[in-house]
């Protein structure tokens, strides 16, 4: 048995553990420390698959994100008890039914493959250096798939307005009622101080690099908005309110350049979302530059919840 | 050489399970806590040595993210364990 | 020359495993919250950078080592800061022991 692959059985092992524990934890916290620390591990087995774009942006969202909406949600359920109606049995036996009918799917899939697998991975590579790009995942969003992409950042910005729907009337065009560290701590405020401009770096750093190494405007701009939450917590920034021209100018000036770039290849070079010769490295940069804007925004206002107060108060 | 990297990284993702299993036996918030703060490091210790031995130097970027990551993520815990649901709404924000 | 850089390479990684190995052994057998904290941050760094020392004869380039470099500098002042941040909101009683 090769190192490998003792390394990657205990991987494997190591994250069945942590998934158990998670399913069984008995508390939100428990089980959202949990949730992190099997976003953590599944960052080094995306390594270990030979995936490191997605194991960015795992580690950027699966660790940081996800625990912080996480842990809102649970501490709005918590200040909600009376309300509480658990699953229950049958709920969870046919969750357990449907998990265990999708595990079985992946595994005859990559267990029993069919004789020539489908992949357009080869398509991708030779067509890759007309656009100038040198990460084929970067062209395979941007270029051969870029619609999905689009209507990848739609539905963010849809899951941004549920949020804010959540808001009760009189507080709509308020500011969100993010909960912010209550003692005025000074570890904090140094750590706020200190840890955003780095984080501002290795966020410009990961949209620049994109286009040729793993990284992109995701991963970038959940850095941006990680650390955009962090100077909040800390109270060393308000909360915008949500109503105010610039947030909403950078929520949109993403999805608004792409889709004026996809209509501009009607025109320029015969079809939607094509680009014309030779310009496809720069415009698919500016893309991912305002792209990059648009999702910390938009990142940064989901953690920060629905409007609770209204700022004329 | 190669070998010797990825076992020392299997000892470490080694270190954490160990951990892990200690924290499970003595369950409390900040036990919890200090799991996934474990985890953290031991993961970016993991993710450096597979960078070298993979010869991959994308994957360090991987580790630079989930440092500044697991830092955010665990002041939100330590936020979300302290404050017992009280919003900015019920506090005077502090202007700058 | 090369085998003198493949020794030092072990010698400090080995050592850095040591120091995880110390740290996992501390959380698991000091006594008390604040001392397993001090346990994983200070001995968990250490040995990240011992083995980030080792790996830096074979790494890419020079950038590539400056980039280890940083995010053993990055994680072992945000983790400084953090420890502090969770020991006092123990101390203060927020945080259950």
């Amino acid at each position: 048995m090769t190192t490998s692959l003792a390394l990657d059985i205990g991987l494997a092992g190591l994250i069945l553990a942590i998934g158990t524990w998670t399913v069984f934890a008995r508390d939100s916290l428990a089980a959202v420390i949990g949730f992190v620390g099997y976003g953590l591990l599944l960052a080094v087995i995306w390594v270990r698959l030979s995936a490191p774009d997605v194991a960015l942006t795992e580690a950027a969202i699966g660790s940081g994100m996800t625990g912080m909406l996480l842990l809102g949600a649970a501490a709005r359920l918590r200040t909600e008890r009376n309300h509480a109606t658990g699953i229950g049995l049958r709920g969870r036996v046919a969750v357990g039914v449907l998990c265990v009918m999708i595990s079985a799917g992946l595994a005859i899939v990559i267990l029993f493959p069919p004789e020539s697998i489908p992949t357009l991975a080869p398509a991708v590579m030779e067509n890759l250096a007309q656009s100038g790009l040198g990460n084929p995942v970067a062209g395979v969003l941007f270029v051969f798939r870029a619609l999905d992409t689009l209507l990848e950042k739609v539905v963010l910005i849809l899951a941004l307005l549920g949020i804010w729907s959540l808001a009760p009337d009189r507080a709509w065009g308020g500011v969100p009622g993010l909960r912010i560290y209550l003692e005025p701590s000074s570890t904090l405020t140094f750590l706020a101080q200190l840890l955003p401009p780095v984080g501002i770096v290795v966020g410009v750093y990961m949209c620049w690099v994109g286009a040729n190494v793993p990284g992109g405007a995701f991963q970038g701009g959940t850095v941006l908005a990680a650390m955009w939450l962090l100077v909040m917590i800390a109270g060393l920034r308000n909360v915008p309110p949500i109503d105010r021209f610039w947030l909403r100018f950078l929520l949109v000036i993403g999805p608004v350049i792409f889709l004026a770039i996809g209509l501009a290849g009607f025109v320029l070079a015969d079809a939607f979302l094509a680009y014309p010769a030779g310009y496809a490295k720069p415009l698919i940069v500016a893309v991912e530059v305002a792209l990059t804007l648009s999702i910390a925004v938009t990142l940064g206002m989901l953690g920060a919840g629905p409007p609770e107060r209204s700022q004329h108060s | 050489m190669t070998s010797f990297l990825v076992g020392t990284a299997g000892f470490v993702l080694g270190m954490a399970a160990l951990g892990l299993f200690g924290i499970f036996l003595r369950p409390s918030e900040t036990d919890r806590l200090m799991a996934a703060q474990l985890l953290g490091t031991d993961s970016i210790a993991g993710l450096v040595l597979l960078s070298i031995t993979t010869e991959t130097p994308s994957i360090v970027d991987v580790a630079l993210m989930l440092a500044l990551l697991a830092a955010f993520a665990a002041v939100a815990f330590v936020r979300s364990a302290t404050s017992g649901g009280e919003s900015n709404v019920a506090e005077e924000t502090r202007h700058l | 020359m090369t085998i003198l850089l493949n020794v030092f390479t072990v010698l400090a990684v080995v050592a850095g495993a040591f120091f995880f190995l110390a740290g996992t052994v501390g959380l698991l057998r000091f006594p008390d919250t604040l001392t397993r904290l001090h346990a994983i941050t200070k001995a968990d760094n250490l040995g990240l950078g011992l083995i980030i020392l080792g790996l830096l004869p074979l790494a890419s380039g020079p950038i590539q080592a400056l980039k280890l470099i940083s995010v053993w500098l990055l994680v072992q002042i945000s983790g400084a800061i953090v420890t502090q941040l969770i020991a006092r909101a123990v101390r203060q009683g927020g945080l259950q022991e």
